[in-house]
């Protein structure tokens, strides 16, 4: 493995991009979230939950997540990207979709759709966690039912180091990375996305893993800081 | 049958007064322009507020072969998306007819004013031009998109600075942006009045959307040159009230223009 001492932009192994928050951005929604890391900013809208059709798609137990990730047709490096969905795009809003129904009660809903919409206007890696978290907010922000706040992250291997949350430049390192990216819940830390693609050793996967854990428990941080502010300031 | 919004709204207007107590010909508050929200991606980018209606526009600048009946000209292809992130009433899947009709009339009123040379935007006669890719989102619908798009795509353009374009590879070095603007020739400013009942009103949110009579977009591109409009809704309108909205949106013009300055 190539050498990799000093991270592209300065940051210690387990140091995040800086971070914004800000809850109830989009009006219309019933709830919604604006996240900001590095330069990946990611709006999150939820409506719901409302009547599903086609009605054989209901569930008379609980009600379903659906979820929608979406890269705006600029917000890409380099050429101009296609607007609407592709296969990258159609499976991150399946693991995205994944990742939060695990920390969501829906059963007081049946027969219902609760719809996410998760847009980015500009990217720099991590935009499925970037997503993730946001809409985390943005269902809190809904007033829905959530066991357990999750923080998604990018961890891996820039070279020969186990670093946190990768940007864009270290995602493309010449000697090799390994991208992993993780959500994980506030309370008992536990998994609720994982991907991995790249040749990794055990131990720096758990190296990184564990460093993940240390650094979701930052953005709960400004999670929860920003779901305050919108609610101290409405007197809830 | 009159759906009881419109009664409401209709009766409300008949005496003087709208719903969030404007003045039948002022805009929303604030309208706010902030550049380069995607400045990283995109050449050119920005978010429009009209209250709290949010459009962001960006710009991606590509190089084509230019069409073989205009060989020294570039041109602009504008797009945008009605997401359902944005209203309850937006689907998810491909532009509808309504996203459609969006992009159609911000793309005439930048197209038709000649805000931009596409002259200028020739590399090479027959071989190689510029492409301005113009794509609008709406990220908060809350009325008059067609105004907040226009603002957000001119403010874009305005915002955008030209990639190297290496003549020897025939590729753009999206990665080195160059100090070269796009130019503006003209400003398309498009006002939308709508008409409900016997009143005409600037800048409607969804509930005067949805009670509205006629609407009529009119794109001016300067104090008394048009170019572009729209009619939508069911009901005709006269041709005394057309040359009424026409002299509205005429007056209206260097109020929004002040905002891109």
């Amino acid at each position: 493995m190539t050498q990799y001492s000093k991270r592209f932009d300065g940051r210690k192994a387990d140091e995040l991009r800086p971070m914004e928050a800000m809850v109830g951005v989009i009006k219309r929604a019933d709830g919604s979230a604006m996240f900001k890391i590095g330069k990946t900013v990611a709006f999150a809208a939820v409506y719901g939950p409302r009547a599903l059709h086609p009605t054989y798609m209901r569930n008379p137990e609980k009600g379903i997540l659906r979820c929608n990730y979406n890269m705006m047709a600029f917000a890409g490096s380099g050429d101009r990207v296609k607007p609407g969905p592709n296969r990258r795009s159609k499976e991150i809003s399946l693991v995205t979709k994944k990742a939060l129904a695990s920390v969501l009660d829906l059963s007081e809903f049946p027969n219902t759709v609760i719809d996410v919409f998760i847009e980015f206007p500009q990217t720099d890696a991590g935009t499925r966690c970037a997503g993730i978290t946001a809409a985390v907010m943005a269902l809190a922000d809904a007033g829905l039912i959530i066991k357990d706040m999750v923080s998604a992250l990018s961890v891996g291997l820039v070279g020969d180091s186990v670093v946190v949350d990768l940007c864009k430049e270290e995602e493309d390192f010449e000697g090799g990375a390994v991208d992993i990216p993780v959500a994980i819940t506030n309370k008992d830390s536990k998994i609720t996305l994982l991907q991995l693609d790249g040749l990794i050793k055990k131990e720096q996967l758990f190296r990184a893993l564990d460093l993940g854990k240390e650094a979701a428990k930052k953005i709960h941080e400004v999670q929860k800081k920003a779901l305050l502010e919108k609610f101290t300031q409405n007197g809830i | 049958m009159v759906s009881e919004l419109k009664l409401y709204v209709e009766s409300l207007l008949n005496k003087g007064k709208r719903t969030d107590l404007r003045r039948f010909d002022e805009y929303r508050e604030p309208i706010t322009i902030e550049y380069g929200v995607s400045s990283k991606s995109a050449e050119g980018s920005a978010r429009v507020t009209l209250g709290e209606t949010i459009v962001i526009a960006g710009v991606k600048l590509g190089v084509d072969k230019p069409y073989p009946d205009n060989p020294d000209e570039g041109t602009i292809i504008v797009n945008s998306e009605l997401l359902p992130l944005s209203s309850p009433d937006f689907e998810a899947g491909p532009p509808d007819v309504n996203a459609i009709e969006l992009s159609r009339i911000v793309d005439r009123a930048i197209r038709e004013s000649k805000a931009l040379d596409f002259k200028k935007l020739c590399i090479k006669r027959g071989e190689k031009c510029w492409i301005v890719f113009i794509d609008i989102y709406s990220i908060n619908d809350a009325g008059n998109l067609f105004d907040a798009a226009n603002l957000a795509a001119l403010a874009a353009l305005k915002d955008a600075r030209f990639p190297k374009y290496d003549t020897e590879t025939g590729t753009v070095k999206y990665d080195e942006r160059t100090e070269k603007h796009i130019e503006l020739e003209k400003m398309p400013i498009s006002c939308t009045i709508l008409k409900i009942g016997k009143n005409f009103i600037f800048d409607p949110t969804i509930d005067e959307e949805n009670s509205m009579d006629a609407r009529l977009t009119v794109a001016t591109a300067d104090n008394d040159t048009i170019c572009a409009m729209q009619k939508g809704g069911e009901t005709p309108l006269s041709i005394d009230e057309i040359k009424t909205m026409v002299d509205m949106a005429l007056n209206k013009r260097e109020e929004l223009l002040q905002h891109l300055k």
